[in-house]
């Protein structure tokens, strides 16, 4: 038996080696002795060409199919389907776990057959933002630069200046992209252009820089039109969906400072007559815990869901009035209250002041705020905000007395 | 982004129509149609739906444009 096993990666080499081997049941012969998995020599057989990649201590990536030989050196070849675990990681990173690691090492990849006159997509290192773009690639031969962005999106590493025209450059030249490709150009996704001057990048290494499509699902038909945008390419959108994905993790944001509010809210609940009880801080500190939930669900959210539905500009503002709507709600239909109308009065005031501050947050997330813009709407708003607050708990520990 | 809008009057986009020469490139990277090319010219034509990304800025071959977002 360990005699048969010594043997097999000759046999298995002479296998493979040979292009038309056939390989039935006769071949797995030798192996009778093993026990029955002949199956997974199979497998194996399969992934050879990959395994003439392996190096000690590296692990090759899942999205990497095969390799293909250019003159500067091997790129690999990525597929243009996601796996189950790279469906899985993306909605872990979209609930905010793990988000601060998922990159793809940068570099320059390949989708299909690309040759030396396929286009160059230029991506960031943020896995997402490949996985994005790799899965509408289906069918097309193109090479892949990725930049290094410290896994952050193209659109938020542009604003932070990582998605630059010095990493462009740096990475043209470190990948030998010349000797690649025939052509000198890459297509920059257009939010890329905060970060990256076209102009630059072709006097610093003379590659034209080609501004494309905002969204990945244009790609294939940016190329198919010889590289010329529909207008509504150009343009941002900010939809249902892509303001609903992006909640999870205002939530996760939030979630901290929600554990210290409902410690402080418990805490103070405990104040009354005879100076501090813990009964009553449990009683009444429950209740305020679900209007702390309200407000920070109506924050992070149902503001952003219902953005463009709701009135007023100012984020703030929209965040009051749903907070209000739901706070409202909640304290009408649910016996939440101990302390009367006072009481009831502190946890609306609290759970909308709540909702205001977080509905705020979500400034920071959208593609359409102006910096200055939620400048003047936080000088604005901060101090309604913390009067709001302090009116509340002010009347939340009348309510005691 | 017409049903989504952020706040008037805020933007701190300048564009010198003296020093731009109508390239283009600017309506090409503004990811919310601020501009449009006229007599080849550059002209804002909706100065409340920029967000002050600065892409156009960046690109400008002749600096015609500046945004200052925290300056005032
Ligand atoms: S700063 Fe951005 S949004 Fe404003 S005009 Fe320039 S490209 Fe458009
Ligand atoms: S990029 Fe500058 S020069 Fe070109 S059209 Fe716009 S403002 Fe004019």
């Amino acid at each position: 038996m360990t005699a048969l096993m010594s043997q097999m990666p000759e046999q298995l080499e002479e296998l493979s080696s040979s292009t038309d081997f056939t390989l039935s049941t006769k071949s797995v012969k030798i192996l009778s002795s093993m026990p029955d998995n002949g199956g997974s020599y199979y497998s194996n057989l399969k992934l050879q060409p990959l395994e003439t990649h392996e190096k000690a201590g590296y692990q090759l990536c899942s999205h990497v199919e095969d390799f293909i030989f250019t003159k500067a050196g091997t790129v690999p070849k990525i597929k243009t389907q996601l796996s189950r675990d790279d469906i899985f990681s993306t909605i872990m990173v979209r609930c905010g776990i793990g988000r601060n690691n998922y990159r793809v090492a940068p570099g320059l990849y390949g989708v299909g057959e690309p040759g030396r006159t396929s286009e160059v997509l230029v991506t960031a290192n943020f896995k997402l933002s490949f996985d994005h773009l790799r899965q509408e690639l289906k069918g097309i031969n193109v090479w892949i630069l990725v930049l290094d962005t410290r896994g952050v999106n193209v659109w938020c590493a542009a604003g932070k200046g990582t998605f630059s025209t010095s990493e462009l450059v740096h990475r043209i030249e470190s990948t030998g992209l010349n000797l690649v490709v025939d052509h000198k150009r890459v297509i920059v996704p257009q939010l890329g252009a905060t970060g990256v001057s076209a102009r630059l990048v072709q006097e610093r290494c003379g590659f034209r820089v080609v501004f494309g499509p905002i969204r990945s699902r244009d790609m294939v038909e940016f190329l198919q039109n010889r590289r010329r945008v529909t207008p509504g390419m150009r343009q941002i959108t900010f939809t249902l969906a892509e303001r609903f994905v992006l909640t999870p993790v205002e939530i996760r944001i939030a979630a901290k400072s929600v554990f210290i509010m409902a410690l402080a809210l418990v805490f103070i609940s405990g104040i009354g007559p005879q100076i501090f009880s813990l009964e009553q801080a449990w009683n009444k500190g429950r209740t305020g815990i679900v209007m702390i939930l309200t407000g920070v669900l109506s924050g992070t959210v149902v503001t952003p869901v219902l953005l463009p539905w709701l009135p007023f500009r100012q984020f703030a503002a929209k965040g009051i009035v749903s907070g209000s709507v739901l706070a409202a709600t909640l304290l009408f239909f649910l016996p939440l209250t101990q302390g009367g109308i006072k009481g009831s009065m502190a946890l609306f005031l609290f759970s909308v002041a709540i909702s205001s501050y977080f509905a705020m947050g979500f400034t920071g997330a959208t593609p359409f705020t102006s910096p200055s813009g939620v400048e003047k709407e936080m000088k604005r708003f901060i101090p309604i905000q913390a009067i709001l607050m302090l009116i509340s708990m002010v009347l939340w520990i009348y309510s005691s007395f | 982004m017409q049903n989504l809008r952020y706040l008037d009057g805020v933007s701190t986009l300048k564009l010198s129509q003296k020093l731009c020469v109508g390239c283009g490139l600017c309506i090409e990277v503004c990811p919310h149609g601020v501009f449009v090319l006229d007599e080849h010219k550059a002209h804002i034509q909706d100065l409340d739906g920029c967000m002050e990304c600065g892409a156009c800025v960046n690109n400008c071959p002749t600096s015609a444009i500046s945004v200052t977002p925290g300056v005032g």
